[in-house]
């Protein structure tokens, strides 16, 4: 067991953490928010040529093998001044095709990916999946050598303006992934805005047919997998920028208390207000715990039910942390914590998208109580 | 950055586990099994058991009796520990005097005191808090004056003693300067309880167990030797042991074994016709709960594998103890939910509430002091204001 950061990854954390600070200030957000895509493809393209698009893919696809670690490390720095370039989407994936598809379909896809040339998302959301994988009314008929997809996609970050979808549908022999460019015939892209300044799109697939090429791997049990380790991916991505946010707004709202003077003091003199100052400290620490905890989970490769355990419990923690946290920065700026013109309330924000992406807090919670891990050694006690 | 132990560690965890297997006296383990809840008899038993091994004392250094084991296998050590069940050792002696002497002491110190504390054949208390100074620990009283015949004569009152009456020393803040500014004017003084005008008086706790003591003194006269650190350099022991006491009382082991107790009592709570434990709404709340303390673990990992040997955990160890002792309250306080009107039974005979719910009124009373003891927690909030957020 060891938390330290090994040379590479301080080094890498470093590059990222001068990259945001240098040329991606949180004014670089306001300024994209009403931009009809909403980030940049030279910064997408910077941030492939950085390596950091690329840090938790095998070599084989042009990444530099290392681990998801890696990847939230640099995800946690892009959370501090709310980098709006899509990379949880991306990352989410890219990691559902390399779970799922052959080595062909690694390359093809992924490979542009980690050069920033091109943009990926997940289409798997519905309006009865409610976070499973097991409701999906999505389908996918054969089509003489294709496939033929039909159904309605709700919530596809950046699938406004991505370059395919890995989109999720049920065939009679199970669920499937397939790989869908945006641009295919039958795709119907509404372009919605989404409370962070960000965009997503809701997916019409109106009899879309795609080539044999375009399904990873088979039907069943291995895609369901493989769409199930790729949304705990994206659930431990939100931890660690969920991180990232509460860190920056713990400390701004410090540095406020320390400045803003009030009945002649500095109102970080008054114990109440010390005291809540305390308690967000306490959780940006729990918080920390636990986004490691799910990123080494993720990145050890561990079984199903030792991910999920460690990937829920770190979403619940989020979701009490970095609301908690991001509740009170506003509270302790008082009037101007709640203006557009104040940084704090875009922290806010996107903490709100972070608990709701790839799980909320009452779908992990009931996950976690469900597995089998939850009642081991009962009897023992 | 590595969560595995590595197939070295798994074997050491491994050996750990056929000890607790092997060398856990029979007694202790049925004790273990059903309530946990052991005297004073049965810990030090305990105590001989593993001094006998080495791993009485996993974070000492080795030249003083240590067991030289790494970060990692000290804590798997006291993980696997816990989670047999095995009886807590006092600490009084292991983790708070032993460090301080360790890190303060003069030689003739380290060979008086430590082997006995290590062999179990001393035991030790606090003499900390006093009837007026809680909180405001540097206000104390108590005082230590010169006798210029190479003497201390200590004379008033300590309080929250616990388990003074079983002990045989105690180490003792004193003030040794009343005209000094109230720090600057105390010292760390180690006192022998069978001391001619030492009188220990054991009383009840709101968990009806007489773990408490006051112990008060009168003429007591105390040999300069037993002096630890500076003359009227007690306060920056007293802070050093605060660091060590806050790591402890994080009690990840104990909270983990609370929560393992209480889905036993919810598995075996009848509802209808499943059980407590088959409710998804009471499941939630044990679940909720399990999380918290996994944040817990997972940032007292962080701070173990941080902490050096013989270091002094940071002020960010306060964050352990505050959440740890809410933890612990929150987990006795949700069994007792569970035992439903099971938990209004006090000190009834064997049979009337099965025998692990038998100990959980007493300790859902007796553990609301976790969040008071070793500094209460609004102390805590005032140091980590002060040291780590530069509020103040």
């Amino acid at each position: 067991m060891n938390f330290d950061l090994s040379d590479d990854q301080r080094m890498l954390v470093e590059t990222v953490a001068s990259f945001v600070k240098k040329q991606s200030p949180v004014t670089r957000l306001r300024g994209l928010r009403e931009d009809a895509v909403g980030w940049q493809p030279a910064v997408w393209q910077q941030l492939g040529e950085l390596g950091l698009l690329g840090v938790m893919f095998p070599e084989s696809v042009g990444g530099m093998g290392g681990s998801f670690v890696d990847a939230a490390l640099i995800i946690e720095q892009l959370g501090t001044t709310l980098v709006p370039e899509p990379v949880i989407p991306a990352l989410v994936a890219g990691s559902a095709i390399m779970a799922a598809g052959s080595a062909e379909q690694q390359r093809r896809w992924v490979a542009p990916l980690v050069e920033g040339k091109s943009v990926l998302t997940l289409a798997h959301s519905e309006a009865a999946t409610r976070f499973a994988t097991d409701a999906v009314a999505t389908r996918a008929t054969r089509a003489g050598a294709g496939w033929r997809l039909d159904g309605d996609k709700r919530w596809v970050l950046a699938g406004h303006a991505a370059d395919a979808v890995v989109v999720s549908a049920q065939t009679d022999a199970g669920l499937a992934l397939f790989v869908v460019p945006r641009d295919s015939k039958g795709v119907e892209v509404q372009a919605v805005k989404t409370m962070d300044g960000a965009h997503a799109a809701m997916l019409g697939l109106r009899g879309v047919e795609v080539g044999a090429d375009k399904m990873l791997g088979e039907p069943g049990a291995a895609a369901q997998a493989a769409l199930e380790q790729a949304l705990d991916v994206g659930a431990a991505a939100t931890c660690a920028e969920g991180y990232g946010i509460m860190r920056t707004a713990l400390w701004m709202t410090v540095e406020y208390l320390r400045t803003r003077e009030q009945f002649g003091v500095k109102i970080g003199t008054f114990q109440a207000l010390q005291h809540r100052a305390v308690d967000m400290f306490v959780e940006c620490e729990l918080g920390k715990s636990m986004m490691l905890l799910a990123a080494l989970t993720v990145s050890e490769g561990a079984a199903a039910p030792a991910r999920q355990s460690a990937v829920s419990a770190a979403k619940v923690q989020l979701a009490q942390s970095g609301r908690y946290v991001t509740q009170q920065a506003i509270q302790l700026h008082g009037g101007i914590g709640v203006t557009d013109e104040h940084d704090i309330g875009l922290y806010f924000k996107r903490m709100h998208v972070l608990c709701t992406l790839f799980g909320d807090e009452e779908f992990h919670l009931t996950r976690f109580a469900r597995l089998p891990g939850f009642t081991e050694g009962v009897s023992a006690s | 950055m590595e969560l595995a132990f590595s197939p070295e560690e798994l074997a050491f965890r491994d050996e750990v586990r056929a000890f607790v297997r092997e060398g856990m006296p029979p007694a202790i383990r049925a004790k273990a099994a059903v309530d946990g809840n052991f005297d004073m008899h049965e810990i030090m038993e305990w105590h001989k058991v593993l001094y006998r091994k080495g791993w009485v004392a996993p974070h000492w250094p080795k030249e003083l009796g240590g067991p030289g084991l790494d970060t990692a296998r000290r804590f798997i050590l006291v993980e696997e520990l816990e989670l047999a069940g095995a009886p807590h050792l006092s600490p009084f002696g292991l983790s708070m005097v032993g460090p301080l002497i360790i890190q303060f002491g003069t030689d003739a110190q380290k060979q008086r005191y430590l082997p006995k504390i290590l062999a179990g054949e001393e035991v030790w208390c606090q003499g900390y808090s006093e009837p007026n100074s809680g909180s405001d620990l540097a206000s104390l009283r108590c005082r230590a004056e010169d006798d210029g015949k190479g003497s201390f004569v200590v004379n008033g009152q300590k309080t929250w003693t616990t388990y003074a009456q079983y002990d045989d020393w105690i180490f003792c803040l004193v003030r040794t300067d009343a005209s000094a500014k109230k720090q600057a004017g105390i010292s760390f003084l180690l006192i022998d309880l069978k001391t001619p005008g030492v009188t220990v008086k054991p009383f009840l706790t709101t968990g009806g167990t007489p773990a408490f003591c006051e112990t008060f003194f009168d003429n007591v006269v105390v040999p300069r030797e037993n002096l630890v650190g500076p003359l009227n350099g007690g306060w920056t022991l007293a802070k050093a042991l605060l660091g060590h006491e806050r790591t402890m009382i994080a009690a990840v082991g104990q909270s983990a074994r609370a929560i393992r107790r209480v889905k036993r009592i919810a598995s075996e709570t009848r509802l209808g016709a499943g059980t407590v434990l088959d409710d998804p709404g009471f499941r939630a709340k044990i679940a909720r709960l399990e999380i918290k303390l996994r944040s817990l673990q997972m940032a007292n990992y962080r701070a173990i594998a941080g902490a050096q040997l013989g270091k002094a955990p940071g002020p960010e160890s306060s964050i352990l103890k505050l959440r740890g002792s809410e933890i612990l309250q929150q987990a006795f306080e949700l069994a007792m939910e569970v035992m439903g009107e099971n938990s209004l039974t006090w000190f009834n005979e064997a049979g009337v509430v099965p025998p692990f719910e038998q100990w959980v009124p007493s300790a859902f009373n007796y553990l609301r002091a976790t969040t008071i003891y070793g500094g209460s927690n609004e102390i805590q909030k005032n140091i980590i204001a002060k040291m780590i957020l530069g509020l103040g």
